[in-house]
């Protein structure tokens, strides 16, 4: 119990300085972080551990002192996989609750349907999964990873390793239509093949026919990134129909946790690229787990999600510390320093100046066949550079887009 | 060229089985005793979620899987005493009050057990044919499909209580009058409807994932079966999933899930406007 307490003390200091923790008023008012995630629907079981997680951030900084002295109240609306309901109790949030800051959304869907609510204010929004990458927002701070720290890692090693062909079931929304936009744009760029593609509509539980679909086009491996329960029963599936394909995604087993919740081995020889899946084996690491698991007994795994929920309060308290404001312009002063950075689990992750996202230390792991996962490569610490590349820079212009290989900046 | 002609059926089976099995329930629920049971899907679940559980007891899967219909079909007898009975004058009340029950029971899963329950895995077994290799379950699917089919066209076609139960459904008066006691008629009906559809949740158990709306999957197919098959349940389901699973596995297989569904769904619009009645209509005027 102490050195819980202590490593937690810890990581704050390193984080706040000491000098911030003696503003302490009890008079002033806390501070509201609005929280949007799902806990109910398709995509409960990711949203719980993202609820969890800001929670256990919440409950850690409130004990050691607050953010500048202040209390953080935590108000959490549950808008149940609904993008209606995203937009509707994201205005009432921001409008009538006047929260401080805005964080949540899982699909990138509901983060799309948030966003231009969000530009209408003043108040910064953390968006805490990865993605598809490519936002390029002054209101969004992304604390997920983006195509250039999971694909451009993960389908070069894929390639390399099981070959040139690959075949892509996506979820037929913008994260999937966009995530196998960059899966064809990086297999052009290795000289590889992309030898099927097939979009699913979420909700859809039925492969026997796209497991026969890959069977004829013969692909090398698959590329995976369907998304919710329904469509994870694919993998059962295939295993039932014995289609023993190794297989990459940016979004299965640290985030969906597919490993935990399926029988092995559905999930054998599938591959990802993550920068916390719960496996990691660091000091760090296993201190947070144990700091999770201690409030969360019943936790059946802490996803990448709930991961960067958690970092994402920290990041918002190290802003607010360092700019003495929760205001969005001086919080964008802090980052556009270069310098907003938190000692996180995974290692020191910044946010990068231009875009507002986040770098981090990527890890490729693979899954065997009695569902233990090993980490095959670390790539180390890996900036979400390509916004920048393209022309993103937030110091400069808000564009308040979504850049895509295939929609870039106009040059002016 | 006989892989592809077996793949061509063994896709039709898959689709027809999901149908059938999704839709046997209902068409007894909705289909005959004329209840818009919007809680149909919540009995999927529950027959799925007791499979589970079971066969994590230790309980071998084929007995898990009859123990847990048969389970779905005692706790419809249940709701149907304590809650449809009330509605059998008032259909359109009766999808409300299922409405809410299927909130309450998928809200009530989702905190007593919990987001996500680990699976219990598919039986092994596959079989190679050509370049494809199929799953054996799925046939075992496809067998109980048409045994269900078999089983409600003996009950209600060649058996005492089934000839009572179709006179009660059509005139429940005049059966009570000639002495039927249609009160245990409508019990037992819905609880055969409610254990079909813990059936299906429990066949399909091992081949997905388990969360408390994972009935929802099965609703939209369900419903639009029973009501393509029309009127004449008996008569019309076995067609209409037939069907419907052709023109979605010729969609699939050519254009993918997505025009498969849309395909599926649109096909169902232009029955619905062609033959109000329903496919059993041309059927029972062919038969006369």
């Amino acid at each position: 119990m102490i050195s819980r307490r202590r490593s937690g003390t810890a990581l704050l200091g390193a984080i706040v300085g000491a000098a911030t923790l003696g503003v302490a008023h009890a008079a002033e008012p806390p501070l509201k972080v609005g929280l949007l995630e799902d806990v109910s629907g398709d995509l409960a079981f990711m949203g719980m551990p993202k609820l969890h997680g800001s929670q256990l951030a919440v409950e850690e900084i409130n004990k050691s002192g607050g953010v500048l002295g202040r209390q953080i109240e935590l108000i959490h609306l549950d808008p149940q996989g609904d993008n209606a309901r995203y937009q509707e109790f994201g205005r009432r949030l921001l409008n009538r609750d006047k929260v401080d800051v805005l964080i949540g959304g899982i699909t990138s869907a509901s983060r799309e349907a948030l966003r231009p609510i969000v530009d209408r204010t003043t108040t910064p929004y953390f968006y805490t999964n990865q993605y598809e990458g490519g936002v390029c927002d002054a209101n969004m701070i992304s604390m997920g990873a983006v195509p250039e720290q999971q694909f451009s890692t993960l389908i070069p090693w894929m390639v390399e390793k099981f070959g040139k062909k690959v075949y892509v079931i996506a979820a037929d929304y913008n994260f999937g239509q966009i995530s196998a936009e960059w899966n064809r744009k990086i297999m052009k760029d290795l000289g590889g093949e992309v030898v099927g593609e097939e979009f699913i509509p979420l909700g859809v539980s039925q492969f026997a026919q796209t497991i026969q679909n890959i069977q004829k086009a013969k692909p090398d491996w698959l590329l995976t990134i369907n998304v919710g329960a329904a469509q994870d029963s694919f993998f059962e599936q295939a295993a039932a129909a014995n289609l023993n394909l190794p297989m990459g995604s940016s979004i299965k087993i640290m985030l969906g946790f597919e490993h935990k919740r399926f029988k092995p081995p559905a999930l054998n020889n599938m591959h990802a690229t993550a920068n916390w899946f719960e496996e990691i084996d660091t000091p760090e690491a296993n201190d947070f787990k144990k700091r999770w698991h201690a409030k969360f007994p019943d936790e059946l795994y802490i996803n990448d999600m709930g991961y960067n929920a958690y970092n994402a309060l920290y990041m918002y308290k190290a802003l607010v510390e360092k700019a003495k404001s929760t205001k969005l312009e001086d919080l964008r002063k802090v980052i556009a320093t270069g310098d907003a950075c938190i000692d996180a689990p995974e290692g020191k992750v910044c946010i990068d100046p231009k875009s507002q996202h986040t770098s981090h230390r990527m890890r490729l792991i693979s899954v065997g066949p009695k569902h233990e996962v090993t980490v095959e490569k670390d790539y180390g610490t890996i900036q979400p550079y390509w916004l920048g590349q393209i022309g993103c820079d937030l110091t400069k212009k808000n564009d308040k887009d979504q850049y895509t290989p295939s929609h870039l900046p106009s040059k002016s | 060229m006989s892989a592809e002609l077996f793949s061509v059926f063994y896709q039709f089976a898959d689709v027809f089985a999901f149908l059938i099995l999704s839709a046997a329930g209902l068409a007894i629920v909705f289909g005959m005793m004329g209840v818009i049971n919007m809680a149909h899907g919540e009995f999927i679940m529950c027959g799925a979620y007791v499979t589970v559980g079971l066969v994590n007891l230790g309980v071998p899967l084929p007995v898990a899987q009859i123990l847990a219909a048969v389970t779905a079909g005692l706790i419809g007898v249940v709701v149907e005493f304590l809650i449809v009975r009330r509605f059998y004058k008032r259909p359109l009340d009766s999808l409300l009050a299922t409405w809410g029950l299927s909130l309450i029971v998928t809200q009530s899963m989702l905190l007593i057990v919990g987001s996500a329950v680990r699976g219990i895995g598919t039986p092994e077994g596959s079989f190679a044919i050509g370049e494809y290799t199929f799953s054996t379950y799925r046939l075992v699917l496809f067998g109980c499909a048409v045994a269900v089919l078999v089983g409600l066209y003996i009950i209600f076609m060649k058996t005492r209580f089934g000839v009572i139960a179709r006179a009660t459904m059509q005139n429940a008066a005049m059966a009570k009058a000639l002495g039927a006691r249609t009160g245990r008629i409508y019990a037992i009906s819905f609880g055969i409807g409610t254990g079909l559809a813990g059936l299906c949740g429990a066949l399909y158990a091992p081949t997905m994932t388990l969360i408390p709306t994972m009935g929802a999957t099965f609703v939209v197919e369900s419903f639009v079966t029973v009501v393509v098959g029309g009127a004449n349940v008996l008569l019309g389901t076995a067609p209409a999933a037939v069907f419907l699973a052709m023109i979605r596995m010729a969609l699939n297989a050519s254009y993918g899930q997505i025009i498969g569904q849309i395909g599926m769904l649109f096909a169902v619009i232009l029955i619905i406007r062609v033959l109000p009645e329903g496919l059993s209509s041309v059927l029972v005027r062919r038969g006369r």
